[in-house]
């Protein structure tokens, strides 16, 4: 196709896309505000402003009608007030964010940690995760949903699931308490039990970890020469540098998938890594269930420009959670679709910069 | 825009990751630094040992020699900046641009490297108390007749340098000339002078993998402070306190750097101004051994007059004038913030900004569009003020009234102190207190260094450590 033609293509496929988007979005509202299916807290958001977003909410741009999701809903319980009712005898799962202090936020899952990763499935190779292999995650897994997502990923892709549990909480206290020696030996500890795993089952071909314990296994062995084809990596964020340095000092030619998801998203796929393009990692969310959007910082409602730098605006809509609107504490700049994922990505996904000021004492 | 990359091994390498240090008054970018992320660190110092080898292939001698002409290339020749060159008056130049320090100072600071490259053996004899550089060779060999031997704590040496004011880099560049690797991570606003060094040392002779140099992040920073086998962190007195009981990590946070006058001495203070002036104010106020406190028993008011009434004097000035005394701030955010902060402080009762009495504005001003924080002097009634012990990048102190039996437990860990009396108790009791790092009796300049005197710990001490020892030279075989 020419070069016109594929813009063309592209622009229908946008605008099938929003149309998709459009429709699904009148669906979940439909399903969370309907008295019989809906969720107890967005009744009870409804009936106290006074307008029904069932009448009311035609389109997804519609969705800034209700302005921005208060993360400090999600703190606390009752839990159950965000179980639909159409789901209120499905066995629930309860996932946590964060939560080195305080509170952390929870959302419930049914089956949405599973509908997330198997869409997510059809964008990784086989090649590189061979259908029937086992699989390796070593990283976050108690409250969180790695713990069940990546094993239902492993068992989607017809392999087995092993486990290396990382508590990421105690990491965080270990660094405030300035016990550094600590935090090495612990995270040494993660490596020791992966490191014996994969020495005894040679059918662990992927691995999915955290690109610190990336790291730490390659100081310790060739991942390449454990038979290891695939790694898919997220929990924190990646830099284009750290993916450079994975792909050219790390990884020996194994296929490498960075990935941007959390708790109340799903799971965002990326665009291929490549060195012409600088490494950039360019993720593109699980549209339509969630919509990621770069806005402006000091007026969220106005979403940014290409390549302009905002503030990520998370948007969930899945029948099993509604989150309009929720400004995420990164920032990245707004991408263009991609032929693959035709419709906005986020490139370089970083923490939000404005939320660090800090008072320097002492001259040194 | 010029950038600096990092060197892995003394091999350039250019990084996705980017940070610009903008100049000071245009507040454009002016350099970019490749940053290196933790892994990259990581696994680079992984071949410490083989890098550490390298070294040891050359006579301590050598290194020393090479040291000193390093000194006069640092001086006076063109050198690498990545991938253009920067002559010496480039260098002082660009560290002006992006520190803010007026080219006086820098050239005072740029003469105090280049003092410790070319007394490099004065320098490591004061560190190892004259011992014979071969020594370092051999691992053993006879101080005054005693055998005495000596091995490596590690096989690196990592270093958290700051922004501040470029003379603190004289306290690492004995550790390459001692035979240890340097891992170095430079401040964003001043990576001039920790490259230029490396540069010159290479050109002088030393093998280039044992020099790394990370522009980096807080936690590439950490990296490197885990990574290396001994360390050495300039940093503020947060960065400082996750380290503090780490002993392969030596400090360098906040002097708090006082002088104290003796109640025997007081009533003649004022002979001992241009001492307190010149400790409070040399170099902007930017080190950690400028004075921040002035600590008497009694006249602490007329004390802080005298100060504030010549300190008020001083008023920002171009920066290639060579009468300029005092530094802005590259980042005009953290002068509000300190400015702020000392405002807040003052809302205790029981101190007063004695400056403010003698200038028409506040301490906060632009000039030429940078941002100045103009020097302050305050009194405290007593060392419990929130005030009394503080330290900030810019002339600032405080006279704090204090009784002096009090005094040494009031005024906590203190850098250098420079104490004016006759008294042989007050003497005694400054010379058995653990809280001093250097001593000066007598009215000396806080500010005044001896190579030979080292402070905040001995580098070799640090990098070196000494072990039971006995030979015979004739073996016998079965």
């Amino acid at each position: 196709m020419s070069t016109i033609a594929v813009e063309t293509d592209l622009a229908l496929r946008q605008q099938q896309v929003r149309e998709r988007l459009d429709a699904w979005t009148r669906e979940v509202i439909e399903w969370h505000f309907n008295p019989d299916t809906g969720t107890p807290f967005w009744l009870d958001w409804a009936a106290q402003a006074g307008w029904d977003p069932r009448k009311e909410i035609h389109t997804y741009a519609d969705l800034d009608k209700f302005g921005n999701f208060q993360d400090e809903w999600l703190r606390g319980g009752p839990v159950r007030r965000w179980v639909p009712k159409a789901y209120a005898n499905s066995p629930i799962s309860v996932f946590e964010t964060g939560g080195s202090t305080g509170v952390p936020k929870s959302r419930i899952n049914i089956n949405d940690f599973r509908i997330d990763y198997e869409l997510f499935s059809e964008t990784l190779p086989d090649e590189a995760f061979p259908k029937g292999a086992d699989w390796i995650s070593i990283g976050p897994t108690g409250p969180r949903r790695l713990r069940l997502a990546v094993e239902h990923l492993a068992q989607y892709r017809g392999g087995i699931c092993f486990m290396v549990d990382l508590d990421p909480r105690w990491v965080i206290k270990l660094i405030k308490w300035g016990e550094m020696q600590m935090m090495e030996r612990y995270k040494q500890h993660v490596i020791d039990q992966a490191l014996t795993l994969l020495r005894a089952h040679p059918n662990i071909k992927c691995i999915f970890t955290t690109p610190k314990l990336l790291e730490a296994l390659c100081e310790k062995v060739s991942l390449k020469k454990l038979g290891i084809t695939g790694i898919f990596c997220g929990g924190t964020e990646m830099t284009p540098q750290f993916c450079r340095f994975a792909v050219e000092e790390l990884l020996e030619g194994i296929y490498f998938a960075p990935t941007y998801g959390n708790t109340l998203m799903g799971l965002a796929v990326h665009k291929p890594l490549t060195k012409e393009d600088g490494y950039a990692i360019v993720y593109y969310p699980p549209t339509p269930r969630a919509m990621i959007e770069v806005v402006d910082p000091d007026n969220p409602s106005r979403i940014v420009e290409y390549g302009e730098t905002g503030r990520v605006r998370l948007t969930t809509l899945t029948k099993e959670f509604f989150m309009p609107r929720f400004l995420e504490r990164d920032e990245c700049e707004r991408e263009r679709p991609h032929p693959l994922y035709p419709w906005d990505g986020v490139r370089n996904v970083r923490p939000f910069s404005r939320f660090s000021a800090t008072v320097v004492e002492g001259v040194y | 825009m010029l950038h600096l990359p990092i060197l892995r091994h003394g091999r350039p390498y250019r990084s996705l990751s980017v940070s610009s240090t903008p100049h000071f008054r245009t507040k454009e970018p002016f350099v970019e630094l490749s940053l290196a992320n933790p892994g990259l660190i990581r696994r680079d110092l992984l071949q410490a040992e083989r890098t550490w080898s390298i070294l040891q292939q050359y006579k301590a001698q050598d290194l020393l020699r090479m040291t000193k002409r390093a000194a006069e290339f640092f001086l006076h020749d063109p050198l690498p900046l990545g991938e253009a060159w920067q002559t010496p008056e480039e260098y002082v130049a660009q560290i002006s641009a992006t520190t803010g320090l007026p080219l006086v100072m820098v050239r005072k600071n740029m003469m105090k490297i280049y003092g410790v490259m070319a007394e490099i053996d004065h320098v490591i004899s004061g560190l190892t108390r004259g011992i014979e550089p071969a020594v370092l060779d051999e691992g053993y060999g006879e101080v005054n007749g005693h055998a005495v031997s000596f091995f490596p704590r590690g096989y690196n040496l990592g270093v958290v340098l700051p922004n501040n004011s470029p003379g603190v880099h004289s306290l690492w560049i004995p550790a390459i000339a001692m035979k240890i690797p340097l891992v170095l991570k430079p401040g964003s606003a001043e990576p001039w002078s920790p490259y230029r060094v490396i540069q010159a040392l290479i050109k002088a002779g030393f093998p280039p993998e044992v020099f790394s140099y990370y522009p980096t992040d807080h936690a590439g920073a950490g990296e490197i402070l885990r990574s290396s086998d001994r360390c050495m962190l300039f940093g503020d007195v947060g960065a400082v306190k996750s380290w503090r009981n780490d002993p392969r990590v030596e400090l360098h946070g906040p002097g708090y750097s006082k002088i104290v006058i003796g109640g025997d001495c007081i009533d003649h203070f004022d002979r001992y101004l241009d001492v307190m002036i010149q400790s409070i104010a040399e170099n902007s106020g930017r080190s950690c051994i400028n004075a921040s406190g002035v600590w008497v028993p009694r006249r602490g008011r007329e004390i802080a007059d005298a100060l504030a009434q010549r300190l008020a004097r001083i008023e920002p000035k171009p920066a290639d004038d060579p009468d300029a005394q005092i530094a802005p701030f590259a980042d005009p955010r953290v002068a509000e913030r300190i400015s702020n902060m000392i405002d807040k402080g003052l809302y205790e009762p029981g101190a007063e900004d004695y400056t403010a009495r003698y200038r028409p504005g506040g301490r906060l001003v632009t000039f030429d569009g940078a941002t100045y924080l103009l020097p302050t002097i305050l009194y405290c009634e007593s060392p419990e003020h929130g005030l009394a012990n503080r330290e900030f990048l810019f002339p600032f102190a405080s006279v704090v009234e204090c009784p002096e039996e009090q005094l040494l437990e009031a005024m906590g860990p203190t850098l250098v102190v420079t104490a004016i009396t006759h008294s042989e108790r007050l003497k005694s009791r400054l010379l058995a207190s653990s809280h001093v790092g250097r001593l000066n009796l007598g009215p000396i300049p806080t500010m005044k260094i001896g190579w030979d005197q080292p402070h905040e710990g001995n580098l070799f001490e640090h990098l070196y450590a000494r072990r039971a020892f006995q030979q015979v030279r004739e073996l016998v075989h079965p």
